[in-house]
């Protein structure tokens, strides 16, 4: 019997005009976790889709324990044993867990559905590989996490051996990244193989064995993970040499430019208060970060502070002026720059092209309208301006509709339009969510810049990494509280997890 | 890159009509073999077939345009307005009711106010379901329907107690200085010695057309309120008024039908409003109207016209011995394909763009397909398993 479970051999597959996979190989041992690495579009998809029979290559074999094998289709993939989570789960949101992991797959008896053996197993399974799950709980009454527990049991339900595993940790908080990470190593430790693309360094040093990198559809190399840094893999992967930390001296804050006092937010379904007295200041250049995890207020207290949802009380100060009950338009031409957190459903209206996007905040002034009708060349001369100077990349340039671009330069595009107002105070929400390391480095780098221009920057972050690494002032969230204020020299990343979870607090001065 | 996509919509219309009018014929071949070819040249030629039935055309075109650009206006804003209807019935009520009663205004000005009264009593009628989308965020297509009934029993009552002719069981005639001109056109469409009913109502409202797509497409308010049809939650997050914006076009959209009630009943062409329990039928014409046209207010001009040819045509056809209802069958299967317009949008969009894409956006347009079909073989292979 061959060493690899799956052999992908010189894989090469064509589209019109572009080699999306040119001469790949990838080979999977049984029982190891291997990471597909590379950035957006740099051929992980079309290589996963051969795998799972959706494309057949031009070139190359695709070998099965040695033997080759053809994979036609999905049905064919599913018969060798190949399994997938995707991204975005495909789950019933109102049958429960049992019924989400069985269908398709029913026993039943005279017409009848015969739940109890499939309970049996579906229990068997999830004690086997630690899958903590109730198999009566509805999916939408469960967390985020539970629900990839259940796609990781759809496909052992299935006995799939391989399992393919598809930017899991995107959705994720920190408490149960870790938790999938440990998942994934008992799944291979019982001898499955796993397939796990991403581009988190970070996730493939904890779990990874081996890591094969591809670039531009090329193939750069299979690493043993454990023999190299994440600096090396980063490079590997971009092309270039890749600031993982980010470069900045140390602030010199001056006056205070935002304040909050007191600002609480409360729930209107349940009564509970999901900001809970906050208050909290920023200075002219430096970078407080509000850290915490997912939920615990803080997409509620930027929605209060921007205007997008009313506070119930408390203050807001902009520049001293109290702007608590002005609107969102004063707000953002007085000082406000917000990068928010939802960028599909916020920060662009996709279906309009990228120039009308560049001036969302700015079509009304004098210099794009004239009397009621706007200058159009003027906006796609501003449009083409911040194309160049933030090196937007688009199909059309300013005609692009932003739903065509790429995650990366859909938020470069709305880092571009709201740090070009030239904002005194820059919320930033998660700014980096989902992006590959290369466009991370450049927000990074913008937001440091804007801070040594002496803007006040107010960042909302879940990575601790981001938060480590970019925050002069740490401010850590807890069920809408704000329990601690840290300085990010003098704490460790275990302390800091630990003020998030809220076992530890002290008192903010 | 716009003309291309304005020529795509165009050519995925025409696509969509011809395949409608090839069942079309199908549905005659069944019902009546031996009529069904001569019943088909009338139906495709009977609004062309002499002057007068031309300018019928653009009669019967004037208030679907109208109320066709209003569903279109409210749509490009992400509104459904199935309103149309009563917005243009209150329209045409106010319309008439400043026509026979308000005679003491000198001819031209009467004309003008009777109009201008159309189209604040239709943008009432439009403002309502506006305020409750954007203050209490009620559906607007619920409160839409309600209107419909609401401005049908209201025109009844109305036309009843002020401007009833009991003779006819419909609203009186208006004053000539209320009529709108003829601009020559009762001369031009003329067949032996008969006019048409073609009149400034037409031309009236293709400038509409003209001016809704200036406000659409070249000013700020234009730009506000497309912003809040595909995202509202940007254009909030952008500091635009979304409220006050929802609600100015569900007034703009009922002025527009409100409109198209005046044009409809000044026409000078004898009818009146009935008092039927009956809602107006020009209203819910203006949504397969906006339809065909992609709302594109410049295209609903067209293809308010071509349903208008396609009601003349049917008249036309009636001369052979079809039934009223096959005519009507034929016309509708025709608009039910108008709905197949975005699908053929789509193809020839495949087929156009290949060649042009940079091969980077040829891989996003992939893994973005990919990812899909992904999806859907991956919710396919549940049901497929046993």
């Amino acid at each position: 019997m061959s060493e690899y479970i799956i052999e992908m051999c010189n894989i090469t597959k064509e589209f019109p005009g572009i080699i999306a996979n040119d001469d790949i190989t990838l080979q999977l041992k049984k029982g190891e976790i291997h990471a597909l690495l590379g950035e957006n579009g740099a051929g992980k998809s079309t290589l996963m889709s051969v795998l799972f029979g959706l494309y057949q290559p031009e070139k190359g074999v695709i070998k099965k324990d040695g033997k080759e094998v053809q994979i036609k289709d999905p049905n064919d993939a599913n018969a060798l044993g190949i399994g997938m989570v995707h991204q975005h789960f495909k789950l019933v949101h109102n049958f429960t867990v049992l019924q989400n992991i069985v269908l398709g797959m029913e026993t039943t008896q005279h017409g009848l559905l015969k739940m109890d053996e499939a309970r049996k197993k579906v229990v068997a399974l999830s004690e086997q590989y630690g899958l903590r799950v109730d198999p009566d709980a509805l999916i939408e009454d469960i967390t985020v996490g539970m629900q990839q527990r259940v796609e990781i049991l759809k496909m052992l339900y299935r006995d799939n051996e391989i399992l393919i595993f598809d930017e899991p940790t995107a959705v994720l908080t920190p408490q149960e990244i870790e938790e999938l990470m440990k998942i994934m190593k008992g799944l291979a430790a019982e001898g499955k193989s796993i397939l796990f693309i991403t581009h988190k360094l970070n996730e493939i040093k904890e779990v990874a064995d081996r890591c094969t990198v591809l670039r531009k559809g090329k193939y750069i190399g299979t690493i043993d993970v454990a023999g190299v840094t994440k600096e090396e893999m980063s490079e590997m992967m971009v092309g270039r040499k890749v600031e993982l930390r980010v470069e900045k001296g140390p602030a010199h804050p001056a006056d205070v430019v935002f304040e909050t006092q007191g600002l609480t937010v409360v729930n209107k379904e349940h009564g509970k208060k999901v900001v809970n007295d906050v208050s909290l200041k920023v200075r002219r250049g430096e970078i407080v970060c509000v850290a915490g995890i997912d939920g615990n207020g803080q997409t509620e207290l930027v929605q209060a502070i921007t205007g997008l949802m009313k506070a119930d009380a408390g203050t807001v100060l902009l520049n001293g002026e109290d702007v608590t009950h002005a609107s969102i338009r004063h707000k953002n031409t007085h000082g406000l720059g917000h990068i928010p957190e939802d960028r599909h459903k916020h920060g662009l209206v996709l279906d309009y092209p990228l120039a009308y996007n560049l001036v969302l905040q700015n079509y009304f002034e004098p210099e794009y309208c004239a009397k009621g009708f706007l200058k159009y060349d003027k906006i796609f001369q501003y449009g083409d301006s911040l194309i160049e100077k933030y090196d937007i990349r688009s199909g059309q340039g300013g005609k692009t509709i932003a739903r065509s671009m790429s995650g990366g330069n859909q938020q470069k595009a709305i880092v571009a339009r709201e740090i070009d107002r030239d904002p005194e105070l820059l919320i930033a929400v998660q700014p980096t969510r989902g992006l590959d390391v290369g466009a991370i480095e450049y927000i990074h780098r913008q937001l440091v810049a804007e801070r040594d221009k002496g803007k006040g920057i107010l960042l909302i972050s879940l990575e601790l990494d981001e938060v480590m690494s970019l925050a002069d002032r740490i401010l850590v969230i807890y069920e809408g509280e704000i329990v601690a204020e840290l300085d990010p020299q003098a704490v460790t990343v275990q302390e800091l997890g630990l003020y998030m979870a809220g076992s530890k607090r002290k008192a903010v001065g | 890159m716009l003309e291309r996509q304005g020529f795509r919509s165009a050519l995925a219309s025409v696509m969509a009509i011809l395949i409608g009018m090839l069942v079309g014929l199908v549905v005659l071949l069944v019902s009546n073999p031996g009529s069904a070819v001569p019943g088909f040249v009338a139906i495709a030629t009977g609004g062309l077939k002499n002057p007068k039935n031309m300018g019928q055309v653009l009669y019967y075109a004037t208030p679907i345009i109208m109320t066709g650009l209003s569903v279109g206006f409210a749509k490009k804003t992400g509104l459904f307005n199935i309103g149309a209807s009563g917005q243009f019935i209150m329209g045409a009520f106010a319309a008439v009711y400043v026509g026979v009663r308000w005679t003491f205004l000198p001819p031209g000005l009467h004309c003008l106010v009777a109009v201008l009264a159309a189209a604040l009593m239709g943008a009432l009628w439009g403002c309502v379901p506006g305020l409750l989308k954007a203050y209490c965020n009620i559906n607007e297509v619920i409160a839409c329907i309600m209107m419909n009934y609401i401005g049908m029993s209201t025109t009844n009552l109305l036309v009843r107690r002020l401007v009833f002719d009991r003779a006819k069981n419909q609203s009186l005639q208006p004053a000539a200085s209320a009529v709108l001109p003829k601009l020559g056109f009762d001369k031009i469409f003329v067949d032996g010695g008969a006019p048409s009913s073609a009149n400034a109502g037409f031309v009236i409202a293709a400038i509409l057309g003209v001016v809704v797509w200036v406000i659409l497409e070249k000013t700020k308010l234009g730009f506000e309120l497309k912003a809040c049809g595909y995202n509202r939650d940007a254009a909030k997050y952008a500091g635009i008024n979304d409220k006050k914006n929802i609600l100015l076009a569900m007034v703009f959209a009922g002025g527009l039908s409100g409109i198209g009630g005046a044009l409809s009943y000044l026409s000078g062409s004898g009818t009146g409003i009935p008092v039927l329990d009956v809602l107006a039928a020009e209203g819910f014409n203006g949504i397969p109207v906006a339809l065909l046209g992609m709302s594109n207010p410049i295209a609903i001009i067209f293809t308010g016209t071509f349903m208008a040819y396609l009601t003349q045509g049917g008249l036309s056809m009636q001369s052979f011995g079809f039934p009223t209802q096959i005519v009507d069958i034929i016309s509708s299967v025709i608009i039910y394909f108008a709905a197949f317009a975005l699908f053929f949008s789509q193809i020839i969009g495949k087929i156009k763009v290949g060649p042009k894409v940079t091969a980077q956006e040829k891989t996003d347009q992939e893994h973005k397909r990919l990812h899909d079909r992904m999806d859907q073989v991956k919710a396919q292979k549940g049901g497929e398993d046993q």
